[in-house]
């Protein structure tokens, strides 16, 4: 992938965030998001190391992991919108966020749930007899949760094509890491046996080169990578943080955060003329898919529990 | 004819869906040497990668299952414990069953959950011997206590190909039943729909698993007496059989639920809530149940203490004969 389309996923997700925070303050959308801004080049590396057919498992902070894995802006501010043209017909929201057809297994609103059920799908691919590789994002918060490690132990042990890629933002809401992973986050994916590397989570291209590695193994039969990526959320964990003021870090730490905004950092890559373009280009996206989104009709109260079951049939 | 156990019912249903669908594979613990027999005889036919026994991580190979079911594959997953199933109540409730609503529609988790000994096995104390369908149709999973090998035969089929998830509760008290079957006759039971186990028109014994052998043995016994049972086991706890229910209680106008979970929001409470909505009865109904917020003990006579039985099924059945002003 060139640096300019490295370039483009960036920004989208920015443009993206920004504006569905503006929807979040203008009442569009209703019970606020937790923003990815400061975490764009996670998504954009990986997903540009990934085919069309392989999978993803996102996170409560996971638009710029569906946005990367190529869903219609549209549909997703329309899905945080409520909206029945929305991804998952506004049965979803922000936290839920699906495309099946593009291998999007789900954001999951559980911390550390979506580990396993990566893990579950590579295997059956696999078993099928099918080249495909998962991804599964999760924080640094997810590293304490028992079934994540339960995931890495099946995984290692069946040697399934799965990546574990950690976004390690420092913060778990509020809890910093240090108080909170006893050892190394490495080690516990180590201590599995499961290959693990930090890296720097603000470089698209490092990342993308890093999971270009991690994907060809999985695809060779080797087996589960665990990728640390060293990012910085810069904005709040959720939007209520915007009314409620929440203070646990520093102006200085988030100044230092912003002096390695991933968006800068894929943009000096670029000629000026080319950002320039690239710019103008996902603003235009971006109001179309606003307009649609604003534009779409809001869901059938009478339909609140539609697809509540597969089989329907079988319920009175 | 034949005898076939509920257990080798199980264990049948499991193979006969194996074969007929590749998609179809089992994991869980010690399945590989089938710990419980229900996955007897499989590892051979199958291989490891059909019959996938799993590391003691019930969290992850139950997400594990989900996420195989999401990429088109149908799990059945075997916990040997019943109380397992509240160290996976999360990954059941909030995520397989959430899946298709919360995506509106775009995909399908058919999963299928076994519990080859469910309730009290005698002698497992508390952590071993919980019956926890009822937790299971409160948050709306398809939940399933057959009685009979025949039922536990069809039901388990029709769970495995239907594409929601679905708990099959197999009752302890129930896994050495046999009875004579052509088993040419086996074939998928539907879910929802309940059965008369034994006609009857004075009062209607709604029972379920293991108990409608109880509820039958009661029956009998009251029938020397010249009272004649009705016996509904409705087989799928949800969705629950209300027509069929209805259909029997029109004919007695008298209502008793035995059922081995607790008293309070649990499966008897729920049919007596569904009496009370929907039907016209000529004396107030009764429910035998274990007590508010009961845990199993281990000593044998405080086990049989909690657990309802004959005695007290035959106390509630008198008594609804009793009272009422209508009768």
């Amino acid at each position: 992938m060139s640096a300019v389309d490295l370039y483009r996923t960036v920004r989208l997700i920015r443009r993206f965030e920004e504006r569905a925070i503006e929807f979040v303050r203008s009442g569009e959308i209703v019970g606020g998001i937790h923003p990815y801004i400061g975490e764009e080049a996670v998504a954009a590396g990986v997903c540009a190391a990934l085919r069309p057919e392989d999978l993803i498992t996102s996170t409560h902070r996971g638009h710029g992991h569906v946005l990367a894995k190529g869903v219609n802006p549209a549909r997703m501010f329309a899905e945080l919108m409520g909206r029945e043209s929305g991804l998952n017909k506004g049965r979803g929201g922000s936290m839920h966020a699906a495309d099946f057809s593009l291998g999007i297994l789900g954001a999951n609103a559980i911390v550390g749930a979506a580990g396993s059920i990566a893990t579950g799908a590579a295997w059956a691919h696999r078993r099928r007899g099918r080249d495909v590789v998962a991804v599964s994002f999760f924080g640094d918060g997810a590293m304490n949760e028992g079934m994540l490690l339960e995931a890495f132990n099946l995984a290692a042990l069946w040697q399934v094509p799965v990546l574990f890629v950690c976004e390690n933002n420092g913060y778990a809401t509020t809890m910093p890491v240090a108080g909170a992973v006893a050892g190394s986050i490495t080690g516990r994916a180590k201590a599995f046996g499961i290959p693990a590397f930090t890296i720097d989570g603000q470089d698209p291209e490092k990342v993308l080169a890093a999971t270009t590695a991690a994907v060809d193994r999985a695809r060779a039969g080797k087996g589960p990578t665990f990728l640390e990526c060293l990012t910085h959320r810069l904005d709040a964990h959720h939007t209520f943080e915007h009314r409620t003021r929440l203070t646990y870090r520093s102006a200085d730490e988030l100044s230092a955060g912003w002096s390695r905004d991933p968006v800068e950092i894929q943009g000096a890559r670029l000629t000026a003329d080319d950002r320039e373009a690239v710019n103008a280009e996902v603003e235009a996206l971006l109001d179309a898919a606003a307009g649609i989104a604003l534009g779409s009709a809001h869901p059938d109260p009478a339909a609140a529990l539609e697809y509540l079951y597969a089989s329907p049939e079988v319920m009175h | 004819m034949p005898k076939l156990s509920y257990l080798k019912a199980l264990n049948r249903a499991l193979g006969d869906e194996m074969d007929a669908d590749p998609d179809v594979f089992v994991l869980g613990e010690d399945i590989r040497v089938a710990a419980s027999n229900l996955t007897a005889g499989l590892f051979a036919r199958f291989g490891p990668e059909r019959v996938l026994d799993t590391p003691l991580s019930e969290q992850a190979f139950t997400n594990f299952a989900t996420g195989a079911a999401l990429a088109g594959l149908r799990p059945v997953v075997e916990f040997q414990i019943p109380s397992l199933l509240f160290l996976v109540f999360e990954q059941i409730a909030n995520q397989a069953h959430k899946f298709s609503l919360m995506t509106g529609g775009q995909c399908k988790v058919p999963v299928t959950y076994v519990v080859p000994g469910s309730g009290s096995r005698t002698g497992w104390a508390g952590q071993h011997s919980d019956h926890p369908y009822s937790l299971f149709a409160h948050v709306g999973v398809k939940t399933v206590v057959p009685a009979t090998p025949a039922d536990a035969y069809g039901l388990l089929l029709s769970a495995i190909r239907d594409n929601d998830p679905v708990v099959v509760f197999a009752p302890s008290g129930a896994l050495g039943v046999r009875e004579d079957v052509d088993f040419s006759t086996l074939a998928p039971i539907p879910l929802g729909v309940g059965r008369i186990a034994r006609t009857g028109s004075d009062v209607t014994v709604v029972a379920l698993g293991h108990l409608v052998h109880d509820a039958l043995a009661v029956a009998d016994e009251l029938a020397g007496g010249g009272v004649s049972v009705e016996v509904f086991d409705p087989r799928t706890v949800y969705p629950f059989d209300v027509d069929g229910l209805a259909a029997s209680v029109a004919k007695t106008g008298r209502l008793v639920v035995i059922d081995d979970s607790n008293r309070t929001s649990g499966f008897g409470a729920e049919v007596l809530a569904i009496a009370a909505e929907r039907f016209e009865l000529i004396a107030p109904p009764r429910r035998v149940t274990r007590p508010d917020g009961a845990v199993l003990p281990f000593a044998l006579a405080l086990d049989r203490a909690v657990q309802p039985g004959r005695d007290q099924l035959l106390a509630a059945v008198r008594d609804v004969l009793t009272s009422g002003g209508r009768g």
